[in-house]
Parts: C-alpha cells; sequence; structure tokens
C-alpha cells in the first residue's frame, strides 16, 4: 500500500499569526543495521529528507537519519502570511516520494 | 533497582499479602490515564495519532473486492453504522466454533468462508488495519462483552489464567494488574491492564499492535511458555479483561508508550 501520510494545518489564521503544522507519514525506516533471520543485514531503507514549502517557498526543512522512528512525526511552526497553499514533500531510499498539499486562508 | 529485584519484592508483597479482590468499577482506570501530557495529546489527535494510518489503510481493505470478489462492505455496507459498537464486543462466542474469537479471528472467519480468501497472518499489517478500522468504528462506546450462558465457562477460565501464578518469577497477572497497579516497575507505571484501546499503536514497537502481543510480552516477561498468537488460552485471557474492562469507553486505536 502507498505510503499514507496525514497533516495538520489551520485552515484559517491571521495574518502574522504562528500556525502550528504537524505531518505523520507511514514508513518502516529500516536502519540498515539490522540482521534477518538469515544474519544478513536488512538493506537501509529510510526517508532522507523533509521540506515544507508555504506558497513556494521552502519555509522548513529537515534531514532524517536511520536513528529516526517508523512513521516518523514532525511538528514545527511559521508564519501565516497569505491565502496560499502549504506542500510538504518526503524523499528517501528506493525512490520514495511522498506529498500533500493542503489549503490555509489567511486574513 | 534492578527489574529483578522489584519483580522479587513484588513477589514478596503477593506472599505477604492476600489478594485484593477486584478493582471497584470507580477505580478503574485506563493505560491512558497513567500516560505523560504529550502521549495523551497524540491519542487525541487524529492527525498525530499513528494509529490512524492503519486505520486509513484498513477503509480501503473494507472496500476491496478479493477472493469471490466480495468486499467487507458488500455485506456490512457503511461500516461507520454497521461496526459501530461492535469492537467493545468481542472476543464473542462463535455458535459454530462453540468457542469465543476475538475480532481478529472473526475477520478471517469472515474472509475465509465469506469471501473464499486468504486469511491475513497474526499481527500481519493488513490484519491489524482490518481491525484498527472496524475497532475505530466504537471508540467512545462502552465496553459490553456478553456475560451469559455461552460465554460465562471461557470468562472464568480466563480469570483463573489471570490469578494463576505462573512462570520462573511466579508471578500472576493479579499480582500485578490487580494488586499493585498504582505502582511502578522499573520506572514505568505497572498499570491496571485495562484493554481500553486495542490494538495499540506502541511507540516502543513504533508499530500497531494486538492484545495478544502484548499479553505475549507480559507472559515473556515473567518468564513462562507463552501461547502461539490466536491461542485459546489467549482469547479466553481476552474475553477475561474485557469483561474485566466492562463500561469503560473503547479508545481504538489508542497510543500508549
Amino acid at each position: 500500500m502507498a505510503a499514507r501520510a496525514l497533516i495538520n494545518v489551520p485552515p484559517k489564521a491571521k495574518r502574522g499569526e504562528v500556525i502550528g503544522i504537524k505531518s505523520l507519514i507511514s514508513h518502516e525506516m529500516e536502519t540498515g543495521f539490522r540482521p534477518n533471520a538469515t544474519g544478513q543485514l536488512i538493506p537501509r531503507n529510510i526517508i532522507k529528507e523533509f521540506v515544507c514549502t508555504y506558497n513556494g517557498v521552502e519555509v522548513f526543512r529537515a534531514e532524517f537519519f536511520p536513528a529516526v522512528s517508523a512513521n516518523p512525526f514532525v511538528s514545527f511552526t511559521t508564519l501565516a502570511t497569505e491565502s496560499g497553499t502549504i506542500t510538504m514533500t518526503w524523499n528517501g531510499d528506493n525512490g520514495f516520494f511522498a506529498t500533500e498539499s493542503v489549503a490555509i486562508t489567511v486574513e | 533497582m534492578p527489574a529483578w529485584r522489584i519483580a522479587a519484592a513484588l513477589a514478596i508483597v503477593g506472599v505477604a499479602f492476600p489478594a485484593i479482590a477486584e478493582i471497584p468499577a470507580a477505580d478503574r482506570k485506563s493505560g491512558y490515564d497513567f500516560m505523560s501530557r504529550e502521549s495523551r495529546a497524540m491519542q487525541d489527535d487524529d492527525t498525530a495519532n499513528a494509529g490512524m494510518l492503519w486505520v486509513l489503510d484498513g477503509e480501503t481493505l473494507w472496500n476491496r473486492h478479493v477472493g469471490a470478489e466480495k468486499s467487507c462492505a458488500g455485506c456490512h455496507g457503511d461500516a461507520r453504522t454497521s461496526m459501530k459498537g461492535v469492537a467493545a464486543r468481542y472476543p464473542a462466542f462463535s455458535p459454530a466454533l462453540g468457542r469465543p474469537v476475538n475480532l481478529e479471528q472473526r475477520i478471517n472467519i469472515c474472509r475465509t468462508d465469506r469471501q473464499q480468501a486468504k486469511p491475513f497472518a497474526y499481527e500481519s499489517k493488513d490484519l491489524l488495519a482490518l481491525t484498527a478500522f472496524v475497532g475505530r468504528q466504537s471508540r467512545g462506546e462502552p465496553i459490553a462483552v456478553p456475560d451469559d450462558a455461552h460465554t460465562r465457562k471461557f470468562i472464568d477460565r480466563g480469570r483463573d489464567a489471570f490469578t494463576r501464578r505462573q512462570g520462573q518469577l511466579n508471578l500472576s497477572c493479579a499480582q500485578c494488574h490487580d494488586d499493585n497497579w498504582s505502582g511502578r516497575l522499573a520506572g514505568n507505571p505497572v498499570t491496571q491492564g485495562q484493554p481500553t484501546g486495542y490494538p495499540i499503536y506502541r511507540l516502543e514497537w513504533q508499530n500497531l499492535g494486538s492484545l495478544q502481543r502484548r499479553l505475549r510480552n507480559c507472559l515473556t516477561g515473567v518468564r513462562t511458555v507463552v501461547p502461539a498468537l490466536g491461542a485459546q488460552e489467549l482469547v479466553e485471557l481476552e474475553l477475561f479483561l474485557m469483561w474485566r474492562a466492562r463500561g469503560m469507553p473503547l479508545e481504538t486505536p489508542g497510543v500508549r508508550p
């Protein structure tokens, strides 16, 4: 099944207000350090990068490493500047790519 | 203090005092009540509760045609109405099998008999997803497993397992979860062992897991022989635990540390 992402952005905000953004994505975040039943290392399979853009402007970026838990949850804040779209993308090993967008109205 | 010394201390407490009776309804506490503010916030917010990832997958599976080209929705329709309260009544007695079955087993019975598809493996992502999806429809519903002529015998067997000392530590479930639930074990709350949020997203597991997985954890902890997933004795223990938690609201999918 494709990756599932859950994102939480307030649908409405006042101009200049600090808004909280939360994101959660399903991913096993296999570290690459664990052996399988036959002693072979399970290949690393992690999300490497998370980026959030607000109307095309990058407002948050995070690099992920093997120590990040499965199903990573990221919470951060930004300034509500104008109405538009908040887009989040996740990139990782084995060509993993996921993106989610949500609209925000700023008054 | 090392864990074995605490366990030994608990064992001594159990010897020194007779077992305390069942926890009164007013004192019953869900695992939720023992959690930190942060963990509670995670469970309360559907966009932070990782269990919801499985619920969404479960919704997809609910509508997927498999086997004899039948979907769950084909018979049961909209789960929001047809499955409301169902998970709060499981494990339930199956007249065909003459024994109680838990929700996972019930889903697999539907899968093999009605959909003519392969059953899901225990603890597989798909089975957990469907169970979480069905369970989610009962969130807030009071736990109400039937206590009748069919189930009584199995509830009693579950109680026997709960109160029986076992394993190398010679501990019963009741010694911790009835008598010492307000204490701590190796820094963690002991809790009452109320099965209110299953399947749960356990942060330690970084995964969703069933009540049986959790029970097997505890059984490993007291170093006893651990029954296989799906074993009848684990279903009876589940049934007893749900009966013991009667009236408490279901929280599925719960988040636990």
